[in-house]
């Protein structure tokens, strides 16, 4: 297995094959995305209790869910990169906090404007969204932690620990609404059992599930991408590289 | 589809200020870092030709000292 991935270490390998995949994985995100959204703002039935205003979930579940599958990515590749000194491993953090940090953000103003019509409030300082606060600072701090040393290994060597501490505080987020009394509803997707929604939200649901997905991968992708060419600016692949494109 | 007509669509049954505030902001801020990202991108060719140059220069100024 080892052989097998030997040449996968090599920066210029990873960078011409994310290089390869980019494009389509962002035609990818940009149609399923596109899809899944008109779908359930047009399409999908409203709710029989909150009306039209649910249709937010659409963004909102979908942005949560990743905002911590990123986080998790970002800690296991800390940890690679501490355990088996994989200096792509840490490159990964300064690819993945960016994206992670706007997911966040974009599930914790999307519940505000959903908690104002149906809470009657746009903040409460509730398990479930002061966790999902510490997650953005989190990423906020490992991003800064990582660029905050001229060295670069040691930032991300900073950076690296503050993410794999700070996975402490998924589980609190995910299981938040079960151990407190929380103003916030419960999961409404677990992955054993069949979730409590119609198949007429739930299709357009898990289709905005995927569209996020792939736009995380494909943004995560370009961030890489760019962390590589950064840290390899001097290397001759990168002349190679960077003069192809622009005589082509 | 749900709405009867383009007005009704954009009303959303009352909610329209708050679902279209949340779509444009979430539209918005992911925007944002793609633009950014993209921005990065040609910064860093920016940096290498810059960084070609000098190169070229330092050669240069070698070859006129021997």
């Amino acid at each position: 297995m080892w052989r097998w991935l030997h040449p996968y270490a090599k920066p210029e390998v990873v960078y011409r094959l994310l290089g390869r995949w980019l494009p389509w994985v962002s035609i990818g995100a940009a149609a399923v995305l596109a899809t899944g959204l008109v779908w359930g703002l047009a399409f999908a039935p409203a709710d029989y209790q909150q009306g039209d205003s649910y249709r937010i979930i659409f963004v909102h579940v979908p942005t949560a869910m990743f905002s911590m599958s990123l986080y998790i990515a970002m800690a296991v590749a800390a940890f690679v990169g501490r355990v088996w000194q994989l200096k792509m491993a840490d490159w990964a953090l300064a690819a993945i906090a960016p994206i992670g940090i706007v997911f966040t953000f974009i599930s914790l103003f999307t519940g505000a404007v959903w908690g104002k019509p149906m809470w009657g409030t746009w903040w409460e300082w509730d398990a479930r969204l002061t966790s999902q606060l510490i997650l953005f600072f989190l990423y906020i701090g490992v991003l800064a932690l990582y660029h905050a040393f001229s060295d670069n290994r040691t930032g991300a060597k900073a950076a690296g620990i503050l993410a794999m501490v700070g996975v402490i505080n998924i589980p609190i987020i995910r299981y938040s609404v079960d151990w407190w009394n929380s103003l916030h509803q419960g999961a409404t997707l677990t992955v054993f059992e069949r979730p409590p929604m119609a198949n007429s939200m739930l299709i357009p649901l898990l289709t905005c599930m995927l569209g996020f997905a792939l736009l995380a991968g494909a943004l995560v992708m370009q961030r890489m991408r760019n962390e590589i060419l950064r840290q390899e600016l001097r290397r001759p692949w990168v002349k190679m590289e960077l003069q192809q494109g622009e005589q082509a | 589809m749900q709405f009867e007509s383009w007005q009704a669509f954009i009303e959303m049954g009352g909610y329209g200020f708050y679902v279209w505030l949340a779509f444009g902001v979430s539209f918005l801020a992911l925007a944002l870092v793609v633009v950014q990202g993209l921005r990065a991108r040609s910064k860093l060719e920016q940096e290498f030709v810059k960084e070609q140059q000098r190169q070229l220069r330092l050669a240069r100024r070698k070859q006129e000292v021997s």
